[in-house]
């Protein structure tokens, strides 16, 4: 529990959204998605900004759910969640520990060429779009299996 | 003579607001009529990209439409302007309500939809109004990547079997004269170039036939001359085809007027 007088740092915060899973690929945390623009008090309230990854991503409303759940475990009590649309999103925000997880977790990180299981560069693409609006559908011409790959964007 | 400073507000206000519906019910007429196919499309690679890309419109759909509500200042929200209006108060183009037809009707419709709206949100990512701007620029992210696809389609299938062939080139005949209507000004779309905030629609002219041209040249079909422009969505006239689109498509919200889940 927060103790009167003593907020925990923006530090700590941060260290908090590193524990939440993305909703859709849970092995991506919220931090390593690139989607937490801002972390800020202003006096006793914590001010966090998100920015959506696609417009129409249904994962966005589940995300705000869940940062408010994670911080209102944490004690926050008095919390202003924003969001952001400028910048748009981008690939690019994934952190490095977010793209060794997707591959760990057979998912071919932006702008991969390798298959994720056998690192085989004979790839083709089955589908542009995936089970979620951030993948597209690829085979490995291999190893012969299909996996998602992560849409630059 | 300057007209005072109240007055020229309301004044952009009302041509904002009427700008940025057009742009909203565009995005929810044709993922409206996109949704239709879930569950039918002619391949599960398709019924998904179909499913994406109504998907991303919907979501453009609620920032333009929330943006739009908030421009009015009477109240509504982006679900209000969804569910609660009638066709004559929507703004959307005529290409975008035609009835989905066959597969290659709708994918030349997304085709022609795309290869204008892709050019039209860059152009809006530099609007003088900051929030269409930045509503702009995180869907021309998306629309690039319907566009890539749509384009690619309609190349396979216009210079695909002779039946794909001729079922592309009667799709094109068939829309074709609902395209005109994208590019020619009225006085919201002059209103909001002048001021810097919407491009000028000429010169989106010139962008959208040169790429329309290319690719269908690609595709081996053949342009259609340029004829009469059906015209009127942007003012609220419309085919028959969207009243009874949305009848199915509000039939909750009429029925149980505020109703959530
Ligand atoms: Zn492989």
């Amino acid at each position: 529990m927060v103790v009167t007088g003593a907020l925990p740092s923006t530090e700590t915060v941060w260290t908090w959204l590193a524990d939440v899973p993305d909703p859709e690929i849970p092995v991506l945390s919220l931090v390593d998605l690139g989607v937490i623009r801002d972390v800020v008090w202003h006096g006793d309230t914590l001010a966090v900004t998100l920015t959506p990854t696609y417009s129409g991503c249904p994962a966005t409303g589940v995300i705000q759910f869940e940062v408010e759940q994670a911080l209102r475990r944490h004690g926050i009590d008095r919390l202003e969640l924003k969001r952001q649309l400028s910048p748009p999103w981008t690939t690019d925000w994934i952190t490095p520990r977010g793209r060794a997880a997707l591959k760990a977790y057979g998912i071919a990180p932006p702008g991969s060429t390798a298959c994720p299981r056998c690192g085989s560069k004979t790839i083709t693409e089955i589908s542009r779009f995936g089970s979620t609006p951030c993948k597209a559908q690829y085979r490995c011409g291999d190893c012969l299996e299909p996996f998602d790959l992560f849409k630059c964007h | 003579m300057d007209a005072p400073p109240h007055a020229n507000r309301t004044h952009s206000n009302d041509a904002l607001f009427a700008y940025t519906l057009r742009l909203g019910d565009n995005c929810l007429v044709l993922a409206q009529r996109l949704s239709a196919w879930v569950g039918h499309a002619p391949a599960l690679e398709e019924d998904i990209a179909v499913a994406n890309v109504a998907l991303d419109m919907v979501g453009q759909a609620q920032l333009w439409l929330a943006l739009a509500a908030d421009l009015e200042g009477q109240g509504r929200n982006a679900d209000d302007l969804a569910y609660g209006r009638d066709a004559g108060a929507f703004r959307n183009l005529l290409l975008v309500e035609q009835p989905n037809g066959d597969y290659a009707k709708t994918l030349m419709r997304q085709f022609l939809f795309d290869a204008w709206h892709h050019p039209m949100l860059v152009a809006l990512a530099a609007s003088s109004e900051t929030r269409i701007a930045e509503i702009a620029a995180k869907a021309a992210k998306e629309a690039a990547y319907h566009l890539t696809r749509s384009r690619d389609l309609v190349v396979s299938l216009g210079d695909g079997t002779g039946e794909s062939h001729d079922r592309m080139q009667a799709a094109l005949a068939t829309l074709w004269p609902y395209t005109g209507e994208m590019v020619l000004a009225d006085p919201v779309d002059e209103a909001l170039a002048v001021t810097g905030a919407a491009p000028d629609l000429a010169t989106l002219a010139a962008i959208w036939s040169d790429a329309v041209g290319a690719t269908l040249t690609e595709a081996t079909l053949v342009r259609p001359a340029d004829g009469y422009a059906q015209r009127g969505g942007k003012q609220g006239v419309h085919s028959e085809h969207l009243g009874y689109m949305l009848a199915e498509m509000q039939f909750v919200q009429r029925a149980y007027p505020g109703g959530t889940w």
